[in-house]
C-alpha cells in the first residue's frame, strides 16, 4: 500500500524580552536554579500576573509578519494540570481567542518550489520550569527560572507530507523570529522547540489517520528523525494489522526509536477558562499601525527583491534570504562588489563552506562582507583569477588582512604583460618540444584535447598569475606558428 | 444526573484530593445537592445573552518590558518543604 | 479605652490623652483574656504591635497627623504579612509565612497603623458561619452560642467585643456585610477593584474585594481610605482616583432615591427582620430620601450561578497548594500523585474540598457550558437588572441577610442550607457593585442589619447614607454583654 504522511507542527517560541510575561524575573539563561524564580513565578498564595507589553508587540509583529487576522480582543485563559514544574497548578495560555488568528508561511523546498502552509492559530503563554531529574537519591528537583517565560505558541495546519517539508517549515519559522528579533532562535537552550503531530494515511484516503504527538524535538536534525522514525513505526503497526493509539511520545535519539510518555498516560482534562486575574486585551489599531511600521523586510519579500534585483534563481534567492545576518552579509558584498552573481556564489560556496567547516555563524564569520567584497573587484578587474581568489579567501580567513595586501605580500598579482607571457610560454613550449610536435601533426579534433595541456603547463609555469585568458590567445599563434 | 461514587472518585482525582474511603458517601451526597442546586440555572433563558467574566469589562493594562525583581531564593525557599542545592524537590518524577 | 471608635482614637491621640502605646498594651491585654471566649485571633502579633505603636507614636511627636498613625486593627489571616503565619484558616497554611506583604497591610503600615493580630476566618473564606476554620469555630459576642457569620468571622467577632475599633476583610459573596450584620457592625465590600488584591489569597479572583468592618460608617471611611487605591501589582485594580470618604460623610441624603426591591420580601425572609427593614426605610425617609419599589427579576438566579462560578475559580486558585513550595506536606509521599493527592486531601477541610470537586466538575469537558458558562450568563442578566435599577434609584436597600445568627452546628452536614442565607449578599459580588450593610435593630437579641448597594465606585454615597443613617438612630451604639 501507498502511505501518505500527514504533519502539523506546534511551536513554542521562547520570546526574546527582558523580563517574564507576568512578573519583572529576568529570563537570562543558565542562572543558578531558582535564583529569577520571584513570588508570581513561584505561584505564592496572594500573588497577582501583570502581562508584559513587548511580549505582546512581538506576538503582533509576529501575526503581522505571517499575514494573519490580529486578535484585537483576545482573552488569557487557565490551562488546569497538575505537575511539579508548573507552579500554580495551572498554565495561563490562550485558547478561544488568542492574539494571532489564521495565517501562513511560504515555505522554500529543496527542489526550488515554494509550498504554502497554513498557521492555524499562535497564542501567548507562560513557559514552564525545567525538572532535573539527576543526583537527589531518587528525587527530583524543580527549578522555576524558566517559569514565566513568554511563549509564543504557533500551531500549523496539518499540511505538511514529509519531515522534509516539516523541516522546511521549522526552519522558515525559525528565520523568520529571528528576522523579527522576537526569539533568539537557539535551540540548544531550548529557544524554540517544537512539538510534531504525525499520522498516516493511505494514499487518496480523505480522513486522516490517528495522530500521535511527539513532545520536544530540539534540532532540525532530530525533527526529520524524528518524524521518519514514527511514521515507519505507524506504518508498520497498522501493516501487521494494528492501530494507532492517539498518543504524547517522546524522542529517544540514541536508539532512534518513540515511546509513549508516562506522565501523559492518562488523558487530560485541562479545564480551560477565562483566567480571572487578567482582563481581556484590546489592541487598538493605532498600536498595530505602529508595529507594522517597525516590521523590517521578511524573507520572502527579500527573495523576491533578489530574484528581481539581482536576477537570482528562486533556490539561491531564498538560500541568501533565509537569515538576516546572511542576506546582509550578501547585500554588503553586492554594494562593494558590483556583481551580484558572483557574490552569491561566494557567499554560498566558499564562504558558506569555510563556516560549516569551522562550525561558526554568518555574523562570526572570520572574512568580512568588506574583505569579501574587496576580493571580489580584484577578480573583476583581472588582478587575480579565480582559482588565485581561492588562495587569497583562504589567507583572508586566517587572518592575513585585506585581499589587495595578501595579493601584494604574497606576489599573487595576475601577468598580463604579453612579453612576460610570452616568455614563460616560449620556455614551456622549448620544454615540451615532442608534445608541440604531436599537436601540429594532429586533426582538430584531437588538437582540442591537446590544447588543455599546454595551458596547464603555463598556468603551473606561471604559478597561477598568468592571465588565463591571454594565455589562451598568445598560446594559440604560438602553437599554430 | 446525579453523581455516581466512581464519578466523584473520577473528579477527586482530577482535582488530585485523596477522598477518606469513608466520606464518599457524605460527599457524593453533598456534590449532589450542590450540583442539584447548580441545575436550577437551566431553567433560566440566557439565549442571547453574553457571559460575564469581569464585573467592570476594563481592558488589560500592560507593563513595561523592565527588570524589576532580584534573587530572593534564601527567603522564598526558608519556607519550602523540601530543598536542595536550591531545588525544590518532589519524589521523582516519570516522562 | 476599649469602647473607641477610630474616629475618636485620631481625636485622642490628636489631643495626646493617651499614646498608641497605651491603646496598644490595653487592647492586647483585653484579648489575651477576653478572646478564649470568641477565638476571633488566629495569631496576636503583640511585637510587632508594640513596636508600630512605638513607631507611631514617634511620628505624631515629630508632627505627624493622620486618622490610621496610631490606630489598632487586625487583619483577615488572608491578607498576607511578612514574616508571620497566614493561614487562611487552613492547616495547609498553618506554617506559611508569608514572604511578603499585601498591598493593603503595606498601605495601612505606611499610614501607621498598628496590628495586633491576624483574624480568624472561615478555611479559605468559604463560609458564612466561620465555622469551617481549622483553629475552631468563632463564637459571636452576642450570644456565644450563635454563630458570627463569615466568612470574616473573626474579624466582625474582634470588633464586636470591643477588641479593637476597626479590622480588614474580605466578600466574595457576602464576607464582610454578613458577619457586619450577624455581630451589629458596619462593613463595606467597595466596587471590585477599588481595593488591590495583591497578597490577598485567592477563594475567587473575580468576585473577592477587601474592605473594612467597624462600628460605624464613620470608622469604616477611615479604614477603606487607607486600603482603596490603584495598584499596579493587581490587574483587575481600577485606576481612578479615591475620594475623600469622610469629607462626604455629612451630606444631606434630601431627595436621595432609595429602591426597594420587591423580590427581597420573599417568603424565605424572616418577617422580623422584613419589619426592621421597612423601619429603616421609614427612617431615611424622615431623613429626606425617597423611596421607590423596584424589581430585580434575576435575583433569585444568583445563588446557583455564584456556587457555580466561586468554586470554578475556586478549584483552579488552590491548585497552587500542592506541597512542593509552602505550606502543608504529607508524610513520607510514595510518589508525586501520592504527595498532591495526600497533601492536599489531609491540608483542606471538607467544605473546601467540595468547592473545589464542585468547580473542578463545572469546568470539566461536557460540563463547561451547562454550568460554568450558563453561570456566567446569569451574571450578565444579574449586573442588568441592577444597571437598569440605578437609572431609576441612587441606591438599592434590603436586608443583609434572611435569618439572623444561626446556632453554632445548626447547619452543620447541609452545605445548601447555608449557601442560601447568602441570598441578598451575592449579587453585589457578581455585579462588582459596592454593598454596606449596617446595624437595624435585634431580633431575640441578635443583631440585624439592612444593605445598602450603589453604582460602581459610589462607596462615598454608601457610607454617607449610613453615617446619616447612624447620626439618627442608636443600634451601632448597642454593645454585647460581657464586652
Amino acid at each position: 500500500m501507498q502511505w501518505e504522511v500527514v504533519i502539523g507542527l506546534e511551536i513554542h517560541t521562547q520570546l526574546a524580552t527582558q523580563s517574564k510575561i507576568f512578573s519583572g524575573s529576568a529570563t537570562t539563561f543558565g542562572s543558578e536554579p531558582n535564583t529569577q524564580a520571584s513570588l508570581v513565578d513561584l505561584g505564592m498564595p496572594g500573588v497577582l500576573p501583570v502581562l508584559n507589553q513587548e511580549a505582546v508587540r512581538m506576538a503582533v509583529m509576529f501575526g503581522l509578519a505571517i499575514d494573519a487576522e490580529i486578535g484585537q480582543h483576545n482573552v488569557f485563559a487557565r490551562k488546569n494540570y497538575f505537575y511539579p514544574d508548573l507552579p500554580k497548578g495551572y498554565q495561563i495560555s490562550q485558547m478561544e481567542l488568542p492574539i494571532v488568528g489564521k495565517g501562513y508561511l511560504d515555505i522554500p523546498l529543496e527542489d526550488g518550489t515554494i509550498k504554502r502552509v497554513g498557521v492555524t492559530r499562535a497564542h501567548l503563554e507562560e513557559d514552564a520550569g525545567k525538572s532535573l531529574h539527576e543526583e537527589f537519591n531518587g528525587a527530583t528537583g524543580i527549578d522555576l527560572n524558566r517559569a514565566g517565560t513568554p511563549l509564543l505558541e504557533i500551531v500549523s495546519e496539518p499540511d505538511m507530507r514529509s519531515a522534509k517539508e516539516a523541516v522546511a517549515y521549522v526552519k522558515t519559522i525559525h528565520a523568520l523570529v529571528r528576522y523579527l528579533g522576537i526569539c533568539d532562535g537557539n535551540m540548544a537552550e531550548g529557544s524554540l522547540r517544537c512539538d510534531c503531530n504525525v499520522s498516516v494515511r493511505p494514499k487518496g484516503q480523505v480522513e486522516y489517520g490517528t495522530r500521535c504527538e511527539i513532545k520536544n524535538v530540539n534540532s532540525f536534525r532530530f525533527i526529520e528523525k524524528a518524524i521518519n522514525t514514527e511514521v515507519r513505526r505507524q506504518i508498520e503497526l497498522i501493516e501487521d494489522g494494528g492501530k494507532v493509539i492517539q498518543q504524547t511520545r517522546l524522542y529517544d535519539p540514541n536508539k532512534d526509536e518513540t515511546r509513549a510518555m508516562r506522565s501523559k498516560e492518562e488523558a487530560n482534562d485541562y479545564r480551560y477558562f477565562p483566567d480571572p486575574d487578567l482582563l481581556p486585551v484590546v489592541i487598538e489599531d493605532s498600536f498595530l499601525n505602529d508595529v507594522r511600521a517597525t516590521l523590517p523586510e521578511l524573507p520572502p519579500q527579500k527573495r523576491e527583491r533578489f530574484q528581481a534585483q539581482f536576477g537570482l534563481s528562486v533556490y539561491d534567492a531564498s538560500v541568501l534570504a533565509s537569515s538576516r545576518e546572511q542576506a546582509d552579509y550578501f547585500e554588503k558584498v553586492v554594494s562593494i562588489a558590483g556583481d551580484a552573481k558572483l557574490a552569491a556564489n561566494w557567499v554560498m560556496v566558499e564562504l558558506g563552506s569555510l563556516l560549516n567547516k569551522q562550525g561558526l555563524e554568518i555574523d562570526e564569520a572570520p572574512v568580512t562582507a568588506e574583505q569579501l567584497g574587496g576580493m571580489l573587484l580584484r577578480i573583476k578587474d583581472n588582478t587575480i583569477s579565480g582559482k588565485i581568489a581561492k588562495t587569497v579567501f583562504e589567507a583572508m580567513a586566517s587572518g592575513e588582512g585585506s585581499a589587495d595586501e595578501i595579493i601584494d605580500k604574497r606576489g599573487l598579482k595576475q601577468v598580463t604583460d604579453s612579453g612576460a607571457i610570452s616568455a614563460v610560454l616560449d620556455e614551456m613550449l622549448a620544454a615540451n618540444a615532442e608534445q608541440v610536435e604531436q599537436y601540429r601533426a594532429a586533426d582538430e579534433a584531437k588538437r582540442g584535447k591537446m590544447f588543455g595541456f599546454f595551458v596547464g603547463q603555463a598556468m603551473k609555469a606561471s604559478k597561477g598569475k598568468a592571465n588565463p585568458q591571454q594565455v589562451n590567445e598568445l598560446l594559440k599563434s604560438k602553437l599554430e606558428g | 444526573m446525579a453523581l455516581e461514587r466512581s464519578d466523584v472518585e473520577k473528579i477527586a482525582h482530577l482535582a488530585h484530593l485523596d477522598l477518606v474511603e469513608a466520606d464518599l458517601p457524605q460527599t457524593t451526597a453533598a456534590l449532589n445537592s450542590i450540583l442539584g442546586l447548580a441545575d436550577q440555572m437551566q431553567a433560566v433563558n440566557t439565549d442571547g445573552i453574553e457571559p460575564l467574566a469581569h464585573p467592570l469589562e476594563a481592558n488589560q493594562r500592560l507593563r513595561a518590558d523592565v527588570v524589576t525583581e532580584v534573587n530572593n531564593r534564601e527567603a522564598y525557599q526558608s519556607i519550602a518543604p523540601a530543598v536542595e542545592n536550591g531545588l525544590y524537590l518532589v519524589p521523582k518524577v516519570i516522562d | 479605652m476599649h469602647h473607641m471608635t477610630l474616629a475618636e482614637i485620631a481625636r485622642g491621640l490628636a489631643d495626646k490623652k493617651f499614646s498608641s502605646e497605651e491603646l496598644t498594651k490595653t487592647l492586647l491585654a483585653r484579648i489575651n483574656a477576653l478572646d478564649p471566649k470568641v477565638n476571633s485571633f488566629i495569631s496576636l502579633t503583640e511585637e510587632l504591635a508594640l513596636s508600630q505603636a512605638k513607631a507611631a507614636d514617634a511620628r505624631r511627636a515629630s508632627g505627624e497627623n493622620g486618622a490610621l498613625l496610631g490606630a489598632p486593627i487586625a487583619h483577615k489571616d488572608l491578607f498576607c504579612t511578612q514574616g508571620i503565619r497566614t493561614s487562611c484558616g487552613s492547616k495547609m497554611l498553618d506554617n506559611f509565612k508569608a514572604p511578603y506583604d499585601a498591598t493593603v497591610v503595606a498601605k495601612l503600615a505606611a499610614a501607621g497603623a498598628v496590628t495586633l493580630g491576624k483574624t480568624n476566618m472561615d478555611e479559605f473564606a468559604m463560609g458564612s458561619a466561620n465555622e469551617s476554620s481549622y483553629y475552631g469555630a468563632v463564637k459571636n459576642p452576642w450570644n456565644l452560642e450563635h454563630v458570627p457569620g463569615g466568612s470574616s468571622g473573626g474579624s466582625a467577632a474582634a470588633v464586636a467585643a470591643r477588641f479593637l475599633p476597626a479590622a480588614t476583610a474580605t466578600d466574595t459573596g457576602g464576607s464582610i456585610r454578613q458577619p457586619a450584620a450577624f455581630t451589629n457592625l458596619t462593613g463595606l465590600k467597595p466596587t471590585y477593584g477599588r481595593v488591590s488584591r495583591w497578597g490577598m489569597i485567592a477563594y475567587a479572583s473575580s468576585l473577592d474585594q477587601g474592605g473594612p468592618l467597624a462600628r460605624t460608617a464613620e470608622d469604616c471611611a477611615i479604614l477603606l481610605q487607607g486600603m482603596a487605591g490603584f495598584d499596579k501589582q493587581d490587574s483587575t485594580s481600577i485606576d481612578e482616583p479615591v475620594p475623600d470618604y469622610s469629607a462626604s460623610l455629612n451630606t444631606s441624603i434630601k431627595g436621595l432615591r432609595i429602591g426597594v426591591p420587591k423580590e427581597y420580601f420573599s417568603p424565605g425572609l424572616d418577617p422580623r427582620i422584613a419589619e426592621l427593614v421597612h423601619n429603616s426605610v421609614k427612617e431615611l425617609e424622615k431623613l429626606g430620601a425617597v423611596i421607590k419599589e423596584i424589581s430585580l427579576p434575576n435575583n433569585q438566579h444568583a445563588i446557583p450561578a455564584y456556587y457555580v462560578i466561586a468554586p470554578a475559580e475556586a478549584s483552579s486558585n488552590l491548585s497552587r497548594f500542592d506541597g512542593v513550595r509552602f505550606g502543608y506536606r504529607c508524610e513520607n509521599p510514595k510518589d508525586l500523585t501520592d504527595l498532591y493527592k495526600r497533601s492536599r486531601g489531609e491540608g483542606f477541610g471538607a467544605e473546601v474540598q467540595r468547592r473545589i470537586m464542585v468547580g473542578a466538575y463545572a469546568l470539566s469537558a461536557g460540563y463547561y457550558d451547562a454550568y460554568y458558562l450558563k453561570a456566567q450568563k446569569i451574571r450578565r442578566l444579574i449586573k442588568n437588572d441592577f444597571m437598569a435599577a440605578f437609572e431609576e434609584v441612587d441606591v438599592i436597600l434590603g436586608p443583609t441577610t434572611p435569618n439572623p445568627a444561626w446556632k453554632i452546628g445548626a447547619k452543620t452536614g447541609d452545605p445548601i442550607a447555608e449557601y442560601l442565607e447568602d441570598l441578598y449578599t451575592i449579587t453585589a459580588n457578581l455585579a462588582g457593585l459596592p454593598g454596606l450593610s449596617m446595624p437595624a435593630g435585634f431580633v431575640d437579641g441578635l443583631p440585624v442589619g439592612v444593605q445598602l448597594l450603589a453604582p460602581y465606585f459610589q462607596e462615598g454615597r454608601l457610607l454617607n447614607v449610613a453615617h446619616q443613617y447612624q447620626l439618627n438612630t442608636d443600634w451601632h451604639t448597642r454593645t454585647p454583654t460581657g464586652f
